[in-house]
């Protein structure tokens, strides 16, 4: 909300500097976001037309002769509503002034001397787009001012306006009366509340209309006055002054006047006019459903039941605390004024300019529950005001529909001891009565406490909190102390899937793998280029989503990884090497969907670059699986790795891991990208990939107990036996290692060789392996070392077929 | 015979310069040599100050000789010195070049929000706040309705929300996006009784148009304490050790009442940057009503929450220009942290 100081000055005296003014006002709530001053206008100053000649050359332009306080200088002017004896705006050669002709709002130019069709023109006589004060540039702007010419521009229109951000509990700073509440209190200062009084005639408002309230719950308070025989026209200057200044055009002086009162005091109010509405009789009742009325702009609005509308006995004639109807709408021939100033329930009338997407200025303020005790004086103020510059006379007295009078919340009991709980410290009692007093909270000592009479302007006060914040944020935050946080620390509770995805990350990391982050919700269409595994769940549809690029929640980490994927092969020279462990979604029918986190990693491209002392070597199969071991090694886990089936990986080069160790739980899968889902992300270099589930890590970290990770260091020798094998292409490594390490004597079995091909027969490869052998006990005997490897070799001729290759 | 003996004093230099420059075999001796023969009283010098002895025409001659003479011999000093620094003279023979690029484990690392948002967690961990989880699809009733964010509350337009399901009819309201990590502190404290102290890292999402300064997706750090006793003083003590811890003992805090429905009174903290302040973090006194919703005593229990948005940190706390690179998962941005 924009506050110019010159129109708040009417209400509190500004003792300190507008930057020191913003500061006190954020620290107390009110955030100022940006202070703007409008007298910044070089070689800009007021100027008297002397006299207004025609153009020799052109029929539209005009040569103005301005005196500029010093002498009498031609200006060619466009404007056609120059004329002799105006006092202008009197811009001179060197004035920087907004550029009327530019798209841009913002932008500027600088007076050049210049010729305008063979005439030199020493200057210009400025509009109010050109001096940046509104986008109005039909005529020139004619200043109401007693200045001498020659007087600085800045002197007369001149004006610092605070640019305050709201926050949402604060009605009564949505009127300017309001920021002066605060800012009286903040400086110290008496807080001047503008004039209600006016004259009145007979005979009583209550015998020219009447109102009637049919739902009481949506309208506790309605009032009305008569003002009669008004004559509509263009405002006065100080209030269009005022009604640009706040940021809003004038229009006449009626409608200026309601939208005076309403950034003056933040009650919105509607004139009517009177003899357009049937029977002089106004129904505040709900809509019937179908119903439609024609809004001020012209818009023809269907109406629900739950809207409330402003109705004679014929006809709708305006949207409660919304927007007027265009059926009784004041315009030049209204001479009688029916001025509305109701309270309208804040949720329903937030729900109807939803509904209707019809946002305003109105509902900004009625959303926020403004209370009945506001309506009226607002109707007083706004009265007083069409007197003042429409004339009319005003009927007697005012019509009051108070039918939710009683239910209005009236008090607040505050007590000492919840005030120092709350803030940890103790402020004086004379502290705390004079800061509500001040902020217009009547108080009286109650018990061992206070009782605080909640002003009409305070809806948001309702508990004692509330008034502990007012106390606390006037005397300041900075007098509460600041202790170390007191109250007992809560026993701890396991929370491990924390840890584990802590060690997962971090293990993913020590392999080479960059984290990345990827949004949770994709393009249904993008998502489905990846097959997921098979009972993938339904997936969760957004109904408003950011863009059709996120319209539903990701299923997988696959889609988004191997994006990142394309994207880094693209843009990055190193080998790319991702994983992500993130959320993923299915629908569970009713309720909250499926909910759980995965993680996947990607090897892509190099798996290592070349350098002077390594080749170059391309990402496949054992890349990713080495990742998931170094994985498992940091849970302290083994994983079995079974060729398996998966329809984003290429048949042949998939394993499903399960841990032995937790009972055979599936972690997931391991492989290498299919090439025709590779084809579809654009990629052209082979990418292995995993997915796990963290959940099932979770449960290989729950088997691992402590005592399975240590076992005590054997004093005696162990040793080292390597054999040579030619076994069937079928025969599996894991099968091997499993044979050697049911020996008892056998501590480790490695697959640390493989070879295919010439010189050896059809359909074989030959396999080598290393063998530790160690006894706890004892150093073993040669003897024994042979015995337990012919055994081994028996056992693999048998059970595999497998023969020592000579 | 006289002419040539004027020229003879610098071939001869030349040759004995030569020789000598070619047996010098350490810095010492080079150095040595250099003050021998270019020295200011070496012996070019010499023959130089010599010339105004000779006839203008000869002088001219045997100055341009002289000068040639200093240029060769400057020229091959400067080599052999940085061949003999090269060579260091006590290198072995199967000396390696120490400069060529080692054998580095390759690197991978986490992202920056993780980064900070443990190191942001560490910090609340160590004041005895417990790290919980939630998810990031949630129920509107834990999402506003029991943090004291009812349906039609202009409260609402300060998070514009993404739903999954509006306009479901059920006790639990409709389904969405979680908009804050908020939703945590019904949902724990409607699991045990106090004393609380949490904080659940976690993405949230807002129905905003994204810029180099909003995203639709971020992170979030919910923190809550609730017991017997805590007040504004213990808030504001847990939050400047966060500060100190965060940003560095010296930097300037500030708290400012600010509005967020589910507290009373309210609190954003605010550091200075750059002579600038900067809202980091919003807080507060839980409000009464969100403790009677888990049917907590409110005049028994107080406690204090905070929500703080690890990117926003990041942001000022590396200079980065633009929030879309954190979930664009370029190796070009995540590599460098």
């Amino acid at each position: 909300m924009k506050v110019p100081l010159s129109w708040l000055k009417d209400y509190v005296d500004i003792t300190v500097s507008p930057e020191e003014l913003a500061h006190r006002l954020t620290m107390a709530g009110t955030e100022v976001e940006k202070i703007e001053r409008t007298a910044d206008w070089d070689n800009v100053v007021v100027g008297h037309v002397r006299a207004v000649n025609p153009h020799p050359n052109a029929d539209r332009l005009t040569l103005v002769t301005v005196f500029n306080g010093e002498e009498e200088v031609e200006v060619v002017c466009g404007a056609p509503n120059v004329a002799e004896g105006q006092t202008i705006a009197y811009a001179s050669v060197g004035a920087v002034l907004r550029d009327a002709y530019s798209d841009d709002p913002e932008a500027t130019r600088r007076l050049k001397k210049s010729k305008i069709r063979g005439v030199e023109s020493q200057g210009m006589v400025c509009s109010e787009k050109e001096l940046g004060l509104s986008d109005e540039h039909e005529g020139i702007l004619e200043l109401q001012t007693e200045a001498a010419p020659g007087t600085p521009l800045g002197e007369v229109l001149g004006d610092t306006v605070l640019e305050a951000e709201l926050t949402p509990n604060r009605p009564d700073c949505l009127g300017l009366v309001g920021i002066a509440r605060e800012v009286a209190v903040l400086t110290g200062q008496e807080l001047r509340l503008p004039p209600l009084d006016y004259s009145d005639e007979a005979p009583e408002a209550g015998s020219l209309a009447s109102v009637r309230i049919d739902d009481p719950d949506l309208c506790p308070r309605y009032t009305g006055a008569v003002i009669r025989g008004v004559k509509i026209g263009p405002s006065p200057a100080w209030l269009a002054d005022r009604i640009r200044a706040i940021g809003e055009r004038p229009i006449n002086n009626i409608v200026d006047v309601t939208n005076y009162v309403m950034f003056e005091l933040g009650q919105p109010l509607h004139a009517f006019d009177y003899d357009r509405v049937k029977d002089h009789e106004v129904i505040v009742r709900r809509a019937k459903p179908g119903e439609k009325i024609v809004t001020l702009d012209g818009e023809e609005r269907k109406l629900d039941e739950e809207m409330l509308l402003i109705a004679d006995p014929e006809k709708g004639i305006g949207l409660a605390g919304v927007m007027g109807g265009a059926n009784s709408e004041i315009d030049g021939a209204t001479t009688n004024v029916f001025l509305e100033s109701a309270t309208f329930n804040g949720s329903n009338n937030r729900r109807t300019s939803s509904v209707l997407g019809l946002r305003s200025q109105a509902t900004i303020r009625f959303e926020k529950g403004l209370r009945s005790g506001l309506s009226e004086v607002a109707l007083r103020r706004a009265t007083r005001l069409i007197l003042e510059v429409a004339g009319g006379t005003a009927a007697e007295g005012i019509i009051d529909a108070h039918p939710g009078k009683d239910a209005e919340q009236q008090t607040v009991s505050l007590s000492r001891e919840k005030l120092d709980r709350v803030i940890g410290t103790s402020f004086a009692d004379e502290k705390v009565t004079s800061t509500l007093s001040a902020l217009g909270f009547e108080v009286s000592s109650a018990g061992d406490g206070w009782e605080a009479q909640i002003p009409f302007w305070r809806p948001d006060v309702t508990i004692p909190e509330d008034l502990i914040e007012e106390i606390a944020r006037i005397v300041g935050y900075d007098e509460i102390p600041v202790t170390p946080p007191a109250g007992r620390v809560p026993s701890w509770q396991p929370r491990p899937e924390i840890g584990v995805r802590h060690r997962v990350s971090d293990a993913l990391v020590r392999a080479g793998m960059q984290e990345i982050i990827s949004y949770s919700a994709t393009n249904e269409t993008n998502e489905q280029r990846v097959p997921l595994q098979n009972g993938a769940l339904e997936s969760v549809r957004l109904m408003n989503p950011i863009s059709t690029d996120h319209a539903v929640m990701r299923r997988s980490l696959r889609e988004s990884l191997l994006n990142a994927v394309e994207r880094n092969l693209r843009t990055w020279r190193g080998p790319v090497a991702l994983f992500e462990a993130g959320h993923v979604f299915g629908s569970a029918g009713e309720g909250l969907p499926d909910e759980k986190v995965m993680v996947a990693g990607a090897f892509a491209g190099l798996s290592a670059e070349a350098s002077w002392t390594t080749q170059a070597k391309q990402a496949d199969f054992y890349d990713a699986k080495g990742a998931v071991e170094q994985l498992l090694a940091e849970l302290h886990a083994e994983g079995e790795f079974t060729a398996a089936e998966d329809p984003a990986l290429v048949p042949g080069r998939t394993a499903v891991i399960t841990v032995p160790l937790a009972g055979g739980v599936q972690l997931g899968v391991v492989g290498e990208v299919r090439p025709e889902v590779l084809e579809v992300f654009d990629i052209e270099v082979p990418v292995a990939m995993f997915e796990l589930e963290l959940d099932a890590l979770l449960s290989v970290t729950k088997a691992v107990a402590p005592a399975d990770i240590y076992s005590p260091i054997v004093r005696y020798q162990d040793s080292e036996r390597d054999l040579a094998l030619l076994v069937d292409r079928s025969v599996t490594a894991a099968e091997i290692v499993a044979i050697a390490r049911k020996n008892r004597l056998v501590t480790s079995a490695t697959v640390f060789d493989v070879f295919e091909g010439k010189g050896l027969p059809e359909g074989k490869k030959s396999l080598a392996v290393r063998i530790v052998y160690q006894s706890p006990n004892r150093t073993l005997t040669a003897d024994e070392l042979t015995k337990s490897e012919s055994a081994i070799l028996r056992a693999l001729e048998q059970q595999l077929g497998a023969t020592l290759r000579g | 015979m006289t002419s040539t003996a004027s020229e003879d004093p610098i071939s001869a230099l030349r040759t004995e310069a030569v020789e000598q420059l070619s047996a010098a075999d350490s810095a010492d001796a080079l150095e040595s040599w250099r003050v021998e023969f270019l020295g200011r009283k070496g012996k070019l010098t010499g023959i130089l100050r010599n010339l105004g002895s000779l006839k203008p025409d000869q002088r001219r001659a045997a100055g341009a000789a002289a000068n040639r003479l200093k240029g060769e011999l400057e020229a091959a000093f400067e080599e052999k010195l940085t061949a003999s620094k090269r060579s260091g003279a006590s290198q072995p023979a199967d000396a390696i070049d120490v400069t060529l690029p080692g054998r580095r484990p390759r690197a991978g690392g986490l992202h920056p929000s993780t980064q900070i948002m443990r190191e942001m967690l560490d910090a609340f961990n160590e004041m005895g706040f417990q790290t919980v989880e939630g998810n990031e699809v949630e129920l509107e009733r834990y999402n506003f309705d029991m943090l004291n964010i009812p349906a039609d509350h202009p409260a609402r337009d300060m998070q514009d929300t993404i739903w999954i399901d509006r306009d479901r009819d059920s006790a639990d309201g409709g389904i969405l996006l979680r908009t804050q990590t908020s939703p945590m502190q019904p949902r724990i404290m409607e699991q045990q009784d106090p004393p609380v102290r949490i904080v659940s890292p976690g993405k949230c999402f807002r129905f905003e148009a994204t810029d180099a300064t909003h995203e639709w997706q971020f992170h979030q750090i919910e923190g809550l304490a609730v017991d017997e006793g805590l007040s504004f003083a213990d808030l504001k003590g847990t939050l400047y050790e966060f500060a100190r811890r965060i940003f560095g003992a010296d930097r300037k805090v500030r708290f400012r009442c600010d509005f967020f429905p589910f507290v009373e009174p309210g609190v954003d903290m605010s550091i200075d940057w750059d002579g600038r302040w900067v809202e980091i973090l919003g807080a507060g006194m839980v409000h009464p009503r969100v403790l009677s919703n888990v049917g907590y005593d409110p005049e028994k229990y107080t406690g204090f929450a905070f929500g703080v948005g690890p990117e926003r940190v990041a942001l000022l706390k590396y200079g980065i220009e633009d929030i879309r690179h954190f979930f664009s998962n370029d190796l070009r941005f995540l590599s460098q942290f």
